[in-house]
């Protein structure tokens, strides 16, 4: 039975947020350690042990008046922000951030320290927006609330496919990233009853014991697309556009080429590969029709998904996918991960997915489909409380990246696309690099990430007074803008 | 069509080591274990890292890419990776330590900038970061970006188009009007302060022979068919000029001195029938107007200039650069005069996606000027009149020809990444195509205001 396991850094020198200090003039006396509540003060032998700082909980609690700093009677102790902590993060991506992810994942809780876990500090779109909570409780037990999402709401003959959460893992290639990552993904879709996905880069056989819970990506490269693995899946998801470069297509550099990864992709070593822009097989709707029925030809039980970027006209792009048969329209916003991606593109080109959910949400109800649709976002969401505010502003559900990668440790140093790959061994099909961790390590990383989320998803639903995810799609009224004045109702 | 424009670009490193964002620093109490030089470092920091003694820095900066495995594997914890002040201080708040350093690395490299993870930026920001660009989903052209085998134009017209040609038995009637065809969607300029320096000003003018630009210069005695000669608005010029092409720069849009030189220029241009005769005006309140008058006086080429940040050149609420041009594009095109004349801008172009972003505002080309300097490792710190921290009086020219060249490739290389994406073949039909690109007010207004209710500011 799967559950939350401590699963630490694999580093020897863990980041925390705060460094604490031991001057010379310790007395050994252990006062420190008695008073640390979390374990950041130790004694080996009759010597104290080099401060644990990543574990300190912040300037507050070391400065308060029974905390370390002050009840030390030498006055050997310091505590200050880690200059390493301050060179970590973005604006995106902060710095609390990253920490907070990798903490979740280390331990299935939300930190402890003092840090802020929900929003970026991008200054615009999720990071200003704030969920309100009702003041009073609503009586409902987090436990009570049903976090599932089934996938197929055209009632078509098609199975209804049902998550167990709202969230599932979006496409990355094997190619851009290791085979561990993949299998560790796709066993924690399968433990969350979820989905991982495939990405554009062929369906390694690691991955055979996950069938039901991996999506597989038919791109525009067509690079590992057979019948077999197509067959082999409840979902398959077109992939026209990804939101870190819309309209570009897809590129793996020569280097990370490897012979296995030619191997899945039918190509030769060491030579870059290319996907196109756009579908040269489709340039219309009724186009993208075709594909989508040659799909469901090829495997008549499974659910298609159609993932589009945000231009302008999304909500249109969206409806149309929706009359060519798609079960699922994935909204992929520009500001998500990738493995490799122009600056130019990254920052520019199409629309944020925070306006893009909305907007498209709005449309296809007045359309009349919003029912029979399954919206989907992603691009740049992080946290449980982008999960939620996506969700509210009208998503079904979400697709994450980014945070998984980050669990396995991942600091966003973005040379994933150059060389040999991540150092981290996360996104590098480099056989040395690769081995840095193993599977298992992996799953229980993401497994803890995965049951914090849950958690903090049920607890703000609970909040709410919602029993049912489902119930929050739309529920705009439960957020607010920092820069607006919202009119009085 | 003559053959597919394309910037061969070379690697040309730089002189000084670049400023980097982190530093290395490494406490006392080394095991000597070399753990980190042996194994754990993938990019060979500790094993090519070399003493600089010109400027006293440890390379060990320059390589490092910061993936900070050597921090968290030291095994005495005695390396540390710190944001590096002279970093944070580089620049303004305009010209960004993201900007100047991005610039330097396509400077030496001619390669666009790529990264893995996503956008790290602010979600939306002053002046050009707020607005995107558009992208087209399905319904479109087919262009593969770069790795396209479709060519995408970048080529720009300077000089007057006639509104209508008239033929006679298959002849045409009309003397053309002469015109000049740069490649690029940019010409070049040198910052006052830095036109001094002979070396520099030869780079700019060797880059822009090379690429068949376009480089705006303090009147030279002789011509050249790249130089777009520069004059005060009071100097005599007279039919015997020995340019081609050239313009008088304005310092300002005063209507007497408008109108005084307008009617110069319109005699000068009837005894001068080969030339194309340009105005530069600066950017200000009273710009459109003067615009407007020297069009109607038939003057075809006009360049309009923001301060180095972008800025007009006005007290209370200079407008930016972009803005002000869409004012004076659409009143071009209220008055049915867009087509008469050319429109250039500048001030303030820091990075390739400004020169689309400016012309989808309205410009005809964009005005590239300070960073050129940057191309040359110039830190933008505009002490100029002092000692040049990057020794620019010395340079060698063909080594920041190289430099300009390559930050050109990767400029053009880039807009072609966002003219794909668009779905547009040529840059000049992005001339005012605001439908393709979008602004942050107005996506706000669509989307968040029927949400949250009205914005505060």
């Amino acid at each position: 039975m799967n559950q939350i396991q401590t699963m630490p850094s694999r580093f020897r020198n863990p980041i925390g947020k705060f460094t604490v200090h031991r001057a010379e003039n310790c007395a050994q006396c252990g006062k420190c350690a008695a008073v640390c509540p979390h374990g950041v003060h130790a004694k080996g032998g009759d010597k104290m042990l080099r401060p644990r700082s990543h574990l300190c909980a912040g300037l507050a609690c070391a400065r308060a008046a029974d905390g370390c700093v002050l009840q030390c009677p030498a006055r050997a102790l310091s505590v200050e922000i880690n200059p390493v902590f301050q060179a970590l993060g973005d604006y995106r991506w902060t710095g609390d951030l990253i920490l907070s992810t990798w903490h979740q994942a280390a331990t299935g809780q939300l930190p402890y320290m003092e840090m802020e876990n929900d929003c970026g500090a991008s200054g615009g779109g999720l990071d200003r927006i704030r969920i309100l909570l009702p003041e009073k409780t609503s009586g409902i037990s987090p436990d009570q609330v049903d976090l599932r999402l089934n996938l197929n709401r055209r009632g078509d003959g098609r199975p209804e496919v049902v998550i167990d959460l709202p969230i599932y893992g979006g496409g990355m290639s094997f190619g851009s990233i290791s085979q561990n990552t993949m299998a560790a993904r796709a066993r924690n879709a399968e433990a969350w009853n979820t989905f991982t996905c495939t990405g554009e880069g062929g369906y390694p056989e690691a991955l055979y014991p996950y069938d039901r819970h991996v999506i597989t990506q038919v791109a525009t490269g067509l690079f590992g697309v057979r019948e077999e693995t197509i067959q082999r899946v409840r979902m398959v998801e077109f992939k026209y556009a990804q939101g870190a470069k819309p309209g570009l297509g897809g590129h793996l550099l020569g280097d990370k080429v490897t012979a296995a990864v030619a191997r899945m992709r039918e190509s030769v070593a060491g030579n870059a590969l290319f996907s196109p822009f756009p579908f040269h097989s489709v340039y219309s709707i009724e186009d993208h029709k075709k594909h989508v029925d040659w799909i469901k030809h090829v495997n008549p039980r499974a659910l298609v998904s159609a993932k589009v970027s945000t231009p302008a006209d999304v909500e249109m792009v969206a409806v149309g996918s929706y009359y060519a048969g798609a079960h699922v329209i994935h909204l992929d916003g520009s500001y998500g991960g990738t493995g490799a991606a122009p600056e130019i593109a990254k920052k520019n080109i199409a629309m944020p997915i925070d306006y893009a959910i909305n907007k498209t949400h709005r449309f296809l109800a007045q359309e009349g489909i919003r029912e029979k649709i399954v919206l989907i976002a992603s691009g740049g969401l992080r946290t449980v409380h982008d999960i939620f505010k996506a969700i509210a502003l009208g998503a079904d559900g979400v697709v994450i990246g980014t945070a998984e990668i980050v669990a396995l440790e991942c600091l966003r140093c973005k040379n994933c696309e150059s060389g040999r790959g991540c150092s981290r061994g996360i996104a590098s099909t480099d056989p040395e690099l690769a081995a840095l961790f193993t599977a298992d390590w992996a799953f229980q990383r993401l497994y803890n990430l995965y049951a914090s989320f849950a958690a903090q998803l049920r607890g703000l639903l609970a909040a709410c007074g919602l029993t049912r995810v489902t119930e929050l799609t739309g529920r705009t009224d439960l957020l607010t803008h920092l820069d607006y004045q919202r009119e009085q109702k | 069509m003559s053959g597919k424009y394309h910037i061969d670009v070379e690697p040309e490193p730089a002189r000084f080591a670049p400023v980097s964002k982190l530093n290395h620093i490494e406490l006392n109490r080394c095991l000597g274990c070399l753990q980190c030089a042996r194994r754990d470092c993938i990019y060979d920091v500790f094993t090519d890292r070399k003493f600089l003694p010109r400027e006293l820095v440890d390379s060990a900066n320059r390589l490092c890419k910061a993936c900070m495995r050597c921090v968290q594997e030291c095994r005495n914890r005695i390396l540390i990776k710190a944001l590096n002040p002279e970093y944070l201080e580089l620049g303004n708040a305009y010209w960004t330590p993201e900007i100047i350093t991005s610039l330097w690395n396509q400077a030496a490299t001619g390669k666009i900038p790529v990264s893995g993870a996503g956008y790290e930026g602010p979600f939306s920001g002053e002046g050009f970061d707020d607005m995107w660009t558009d992208m087209s989903e399905i319904v479109r052209p087919t262009r593969d970006g770069i790795h396209g085998r479709e060519y995408i134009n970048t080529a720009i017209d300077i000089g007057r188009k006639p509104g209508r040609l008239h033929f006679k038995d298959g002849q045409l009637l009309d003397e053309l009007p002469p015109i000049v065809s740069s490649p690029l969607p940019i010409l070049l300029d040198l910052p006052p302060a830095a036109r001094r320096w002979s070396a520099v000003k030869q780079a700019v003018l060797h880059a822009a022979r090379q690429l068949k630009l376009l480089v705006f210069d303090d009147a030279p005695q002789s011509p050249d068919e790249h130089v777009f000669a520069r004059y005060a608005p009071e100097t005599d010029v007279g039919p015997d000029c020995p340019h081609r092409l050239f313009e008088f720069c304005l310092e300002s849009a005063e209507p007497e001195i408008v109108r005084r030189l307008a009617a110069r220029i319109r005699t000068l241009s009837r005894r001068r029938p080969d030339a194309i005769i340009g105005v530069a005006v600066p950017l200000e309140p009273r710009t459109q107007e003067a615009v407007l008058h020297f069009v109607d006086q038939g003057i075809s080429v006009l360049r309009v200039y923001a301060d180095r940040n972008g800025r007009e050149f006005s007290k209370s609420y200079p407008r930016f650069i972009k803005e002000a041009v869409r004012a004076i594009h659409l009143a071009l095109v209220q008055t049915g005069r867009r087509d008469c004349v050319t429109l250039l801008a500048g001030g303030g172009i820091a990075m390739a996606e400004h020169v689309a972003k400016l012309i989808a505002c309205g410009a005809d080309g964009a005005v590239m000027d300070e960073a050129l300097l940057a191309a040359l490792e110039c830190r933008i710190c505009r002490q100029c009149a002092a000692e040049c921290p990057v020794a620019l009086e010395s340079m060698d020219a063909a080594w920041g020809a190289q430099r300009i060249t390559n930050l050109l490739g990767a400029w053009h290389s880039q807009l072609i990444e966002v003219l794909g994406a668009m779905g547009l073949r040529e840059i000049r039909r992005l001339r005012g195509e605001i439908g393709r690109v979008m602004f942050f007010k107005d996506l706000e207004k669509e989307c968040f205001a029927p949400i949250f209710g009205k914005r505060k500011d």
